[in-house]
């Protein structure tokens, strides 16, 4: 574990900065302005068609993957010190990390195999 | 306002109790006085036997740091109206051991900043003839924040992680090092960053940023190690990158 905190900090900071940066956007638009009819919300087909462009599907990937490594690191610590869970601390990480993980390559096929 | 207040102290004698406890005292309420007045007086007029650490009553020399209500603070700067009419409870600080009362023993912080070598380091010192190292306004202020530490220990009674994992190096040592990192005049960053960037240094704190903000004098060491972290976590990704070649 020690030898790779480096890279989980900077996936957690990536993540982190992801997610306060690009979340409210798209929690304002998916949120509030499409249902209450700020604006048109797209439609499907519209939405469709965006998703065939790579650098859309690399730009969800980017959206969804890194803040998972957030959540595991803040997760991960809220138990290991939050809890005084200190004697499962192998557990936590593997299990924290291993959602992260699995959500990141989940999403990485569904991106992939999108008609 | 009332004309007096009630100050409970912890008391901890250790050749009369094993357990530290309470003592109240009520001392007259002045608004011109700080926590440490208080102290003082009790001292002065009420009760001799009371120990607690001072200097310079003016927030600069770091030794009145104490817990006032559950939060630490140095107690020369802290006025008792900020509290009164509520009672007002003086604790030592969090995550020392107590030598006497309100007397912290600090041996561990004092190893720790040895070990993060807060001194400007040079491979080469150049003869006093070739004269002084200049710097500009510029050059001073990108460390001058952290230079403004008084060792006052505010921060690590704040800080829960040091109080789980008493080998962190801690918030003020952290800062410290990277003021002197941070220095044009220092060539020492390759050696902090070794002890720094072991897990007891930089990769204990898991950023609760309490901290920054309890810090009298505004040094924001949770900034300072975040700062830090992404200079390890670079050094880290060239290591991989460049294996052979890591300064
Ligand atoms: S960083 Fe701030 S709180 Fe910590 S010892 Fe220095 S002055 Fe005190
Ligand atoms: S007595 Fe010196 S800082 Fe308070």
């Amino acid at each position: 574990m020690g030898r790779i905190t480096p890279l989980l900090w900077l996936l957690f900071s990536a993540g982190g900065t992801v997610a306060a940066l690009l979340f409210p956007v798209h929690l304002v638009l998916t949120g509030l302005a499409f249902p209450l009819g700020w604006l048109e919300a797209p439609s499907y087909e519209f939405l469709h068609r965006l998703l065939t462009h790579p650098m859309i599907r690399l730009y969800l990937f980017v959206l969804i993957s890194l803040p998972l490594f957030h959540w595991a690191h803040r997760f991960r610590y809220t138990l290991y010190d939050g809890l005084q869970l200190k004697h499962l601390t192998e557990l936590i990480a593997v299990l924290c990390y291993g959602v992260a993980f699995l959500g990141t390559a989940m999403t990485a096929y569904l991106l992939w195999n999108i008609p | 306002m009332p004309s007096t207040v009630a100050l409970t102290v912890a008391r901890y004698r250790p050749e009369r109790e094993s357990e530290p406890t309470f003592q109240t005292y009520e001392i007259p309420f002045r608004k011109d006085w700080v926590v440490l007045d208080a102290l003082n007086h009790v001292k002065d007029e009420l009760d001799g036997s009371l120990s607690f650490r001072w200097s310079c009553r003016m927030g600069v020399c770091g030794s009145c740091g104490m817990k006032v209500n559950g939060t630490p603070k140095l107690t020369c700067a802290t006025f008792l109206s900020d509290y009164v009419p509520a009672p007002i409870r003086v604790e030592p600080l969090d995550y020392f051991p107590v030598v006497r009362d309100l007397v912290v023993d600090l041996t561990d912080f004092m190893r720790k900043l040895k070990q993060v070598k807060p001194w400007i380091i040079r491979t080469e010192e150049k003869p006093p003839a070739e004269g002084e190292y200049l710097q500009t306004p510029d050059q001073l202020d990108t460390y001058k924040q952290f230079s403004m530490c008084i060792n006052c220990m505010l921060c690590y009674s704040a800080c829960p992680i040091y109080g789980l994992e008493p080998s962190f190096i801690g918030p003020a040592a952290i800062a410290l090092a990277q003021r002197y990192n941070m220095d044009s005049r220092d060539e020492g960053a390759a050696e902090r960053l070794k002890i720094l960037s072991e897990h007891d240094g930089i990769w204990q704190c898991t950023f609760v940023g309490e901290c920054t903000k309890v810090c009298p004098k505004h040094v924001d060491p949770a900034g300072a190690i975040q700062q830090y972290k992404l200079t390890g976590a670079t050094r880290w990704v060239k290591s991989l990158l460049l294996p052979w070649g890591t300064r």
